[in-house]
């Protein structure tokens, strides 16, 4: 038997999986959060019961690609817990009726029951049990009310094959809200003035700027704290241990080079002597995660509150420009954080069009938080002027080739038709359980990678293998941007990791011209290894290889025309 | 007076009296509710042939401006 999650999008299906089977999972208040079919177990009676959250979805006629996932997954069968918004009852039963057509197991959960209260909203679940003829139970899934309730009841669980057409579908949903449930006028809350101040353009527009500019400094400002306070001193401690290290193995010679680095005046540098115990553990500890760190605690807030639709909303007629819906702007903003679940988002836009454009553009224009970390090193001595050339650099370029591609693929972008669901004050426990899921996965997915960047960096030093690409690739670098041979290492290791790459560049003693370009070079040429593997398998061979012409090629533009504006202007 | 979601003042209630589309349009719609005989509020229309926004139920919708434009109803006047 298994236990299919089922019902609208953003009612709260993850949250109680998550209840459920203790299985950790993405829940915003956004639709389309789950992007794909999530696995776990129940215990009932001392047997381990698979339990599937799906998709949402708002009927099972398949329209979309998510939706036939849903519908697909009725035909494998087992029980459906359909997991119902109280406070969207008419429009949430719809599903529900379809799904007593269906002859299979049905138990309704009434979820975000703490809720209707406040909006004035009173239901009776029994009357509501005995019309619908299956088990109802009212739940709150953020607090678990009522979960041990909904797997004592699973049992009950019962099959209909009704026959409705839609026209008595609808009349039935109606006659059944008229009876159970009552609503009364209530007083509108700060909350809902809010949301209505957030997508009216005049208020929303300042507000939006405000928010971004606001987590922008929190990004920086908890970031360098962080760096100052706790991860510097605890490397100052952790210093005498490796340079012990060093001194037993003689301050030179292959192993040492890989295990410590090379010596910068004598002495280790975290940062430059790239060494697996040095700058291996230096970059991602000290360096990327407390950017990575504070940039999820302000997503988080950002996703939980339910400020993203608004923002999608606010965007939507400058992104059709670009060819997609405003609702790419979720996909762009979870790049900043790390391209992969960027790029794994984007299947929230219907088309293939529309996810080639979104995927395209963030690959090339959103520096994911590991690379932003290291622009705040390499540019951050240059203040505002610095780092705010590289990013307003990067914004033009999203915009052009997002207009270029608009132009140029065939296809249209369909309207935008979506759902915005309320403010919420978001509860902490989720907060910090979601921080929690994103720096492990930070830890696990991309400390293996940075170390495998320095070992690598050193094998191909040992080698000899950069000096021969330096020489071959010299025309372009040093060229068309201007910026030394050596460079080219840094480049390298960027298939791997952009921040072991941008670190890189420290030595060289570059200009603020170069480094910008440098850095500008780095975020566009090429996704990571690990993000290029998520578009392989969400674009397709064909699709990828276009992609990445288009990286490389407008890495170059922007580069080169960036070389010849710093030159310009250090010549005037 | 009937006049398109579009055209509907900012700000104010309307009942839906209307949808000019077909079967696909209409189910599209109705996945949010948004039905002959309802009630909505329109919360604004953002610039440059943007989305209309409504209130429905206890949720808001972002509606794209050609959709809008079929939609027909009935203004009930500011809240
Ligand atoms: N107040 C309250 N909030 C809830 C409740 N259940 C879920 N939420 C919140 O509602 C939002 C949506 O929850 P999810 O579990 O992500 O919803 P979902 O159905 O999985 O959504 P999709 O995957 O997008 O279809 C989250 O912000 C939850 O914290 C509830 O019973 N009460
Ligand atoms: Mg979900």
């Amino acid at each position: 038997m298994k236990i299919l999650l089922m019902g609208n999008p953003n009612v709260g299906k993850s949250a109680i999986f998550s209840r459920l089977t203790g299985v950790d999972v993405m829940i915003s208040n956004y639709p389309g959060t789950t992007i794909e079919l999530k696995k776990g177990k129940v215990k009932l009676d001392d047997r381990l019961v698979e339990v599937i959250d799906v998709p949402g979805t708002y009927t099972l006629e398949p329209t979309s690609k998510a939706e036939e996932v849903a519908v697909r997954m009725l035909e494998v069968g087992g029980v459906v817990v359909n997991v119902v918004d109280a406070t969207n009852l008419e429009r949430n039963l719809y599903l529900t009726l379809q799904l007593l057509e269906r002859n299979i197991p049905v138990i309704v959960v009434l979820n975000f029951w703490d809720e209707i209260r406040h909006l004035g909203i009173q239901i009776d679940a029994k009357k509501l049990e005995a019309h619908l003829n299956v088990p109802v139970v009212p739940a709150v899934a953020v607090t678990a009310e009522g979960i041990k309730k909904l797997v004592s009841r699973l049992p009950e669980a019962r099959a209909h094959a009704n026959k409705y057409s839609e026209e008595a579908r609808w009349s039935e949903i109606g006659k059944i809200t008229r009876e159970v449930q009552k609503v009364t006028l209530k007083k509108h809350t700060f909350l809902e003035k809010l949301e209505d101040l957030s997508v009216k353009p005049l208020t929303g527009i300042p507000i939006t700027l405000s928010i971004l500019a606001f987590v922008f400094w929190l990004v920086r400002f908890v970031g360098e704290n962080l760096i100052a306070y706790l991860f510097d001193p605890l490397f100052e401690l952790y210093l005498p241990a490796v340079t012990g290290l060093s001194n037993v193995l003689g301050g030179s010679g292959i192993i040492h080079d890989v295990l410590v680095g090379t010596l910068i005046e004598g002495k280790i540098d975290f940062v430059q002597s790239m060494g697996l115990l040095t700058t291996g553990l230096y970059v991602p500890f000290a360096m990327v995660l407390p950017y990575v760190f504070a940039f999820y605690l302000a997503l988080g807030v950002l996703e939980d509150s339910g400020y993203l639709p608004r923002l999608a909303t606010l965007v939507d007629a400058v992104l059709h420009k670009l060819g997609m819906h405003g609702l790419a702007i979720i996909p762009m903003l979870l790049g900043f954080g790390c391209n992969v679940p960027g790029a794994l988002s984007t299947r929230i836009l219907e088309t293939k069009r529309q996810r080639f454009i979104a995927a395209t553009l963030m690959a090339i224009a959103i520096p994911c938080m590991a690379q932003t970390a290291m622009v705040f090193v390499l540019l951050g001595p240059y203040g505002i002027k610095g780092f705010g050339i590289y990013f307003v650099t990067l914004f033009i370029v999203w915009l052009a080739l997002g207009f270029l591609l608009n132009k140029v693929l065939k296809g249209e972008t369909p309207e935008t038709f979506m759902e915005i669901p309320p403010y919420r004050i978001p509860y902490l426990g989720s907060l910090a359980k979601k921080l929690w899921m994103r720096i492990r996965s930070f830890l696990t997915e991309a400390i293996p990678f940075v170390l495998l960047g320095v070992l690598i960096v050193n094998v191909l030093y040992v080698l000899g293998i950069i000096d021969w690409i330096s020489e071959a690739a010299a025309p372009v670098i040093v060229g068309v941007l201007g910026l030394p041979k050596e460079a080219v290492a840094s480049l390298i290791v960027g298939f791997l990791r952009k921040d072991v790459a941008v670190g890189m560049l420290l030595p060289l003693g570059l200009d603020m011209g170069q480094l910008i370009v440098a850095s500008v070079v780095l975020t566009m040429y090429f996704p990571c290894v690990a993000t290029f593997v998520v578009l392989f398998k969400e674009l397709g061979a064909m699709d990828l290889i276009k992609a990445t012409a288009i990286m490389i090629v407008s890495a170059l533009l922007a580069g080169g025309i960036l070389n010849a504006l710093s030159d310009l202007v250090s010549k005037a | 007076m009937e006049v398109s979601l579009f055209d509907l003042r900012t700000g104010q209630k309307a009942i839906i009296m209307g949808l000019k589309g077909g079967g696909m349009f209409r189910k599209k719609l109705a996945s949010l509710n948004i039905r002959v005989g309802k009630t909505i509020r329109k919360i604004t229309a953002q610039p440059l042939r943007g989305p209309v926004v409504i209130e429905i139920d206890n949720t808001e919708a972002t509606i794209g401006m050609n959709m809008a434009k079929k939609i027909v109803v009935e203004s009930l006047g500011a809240e």
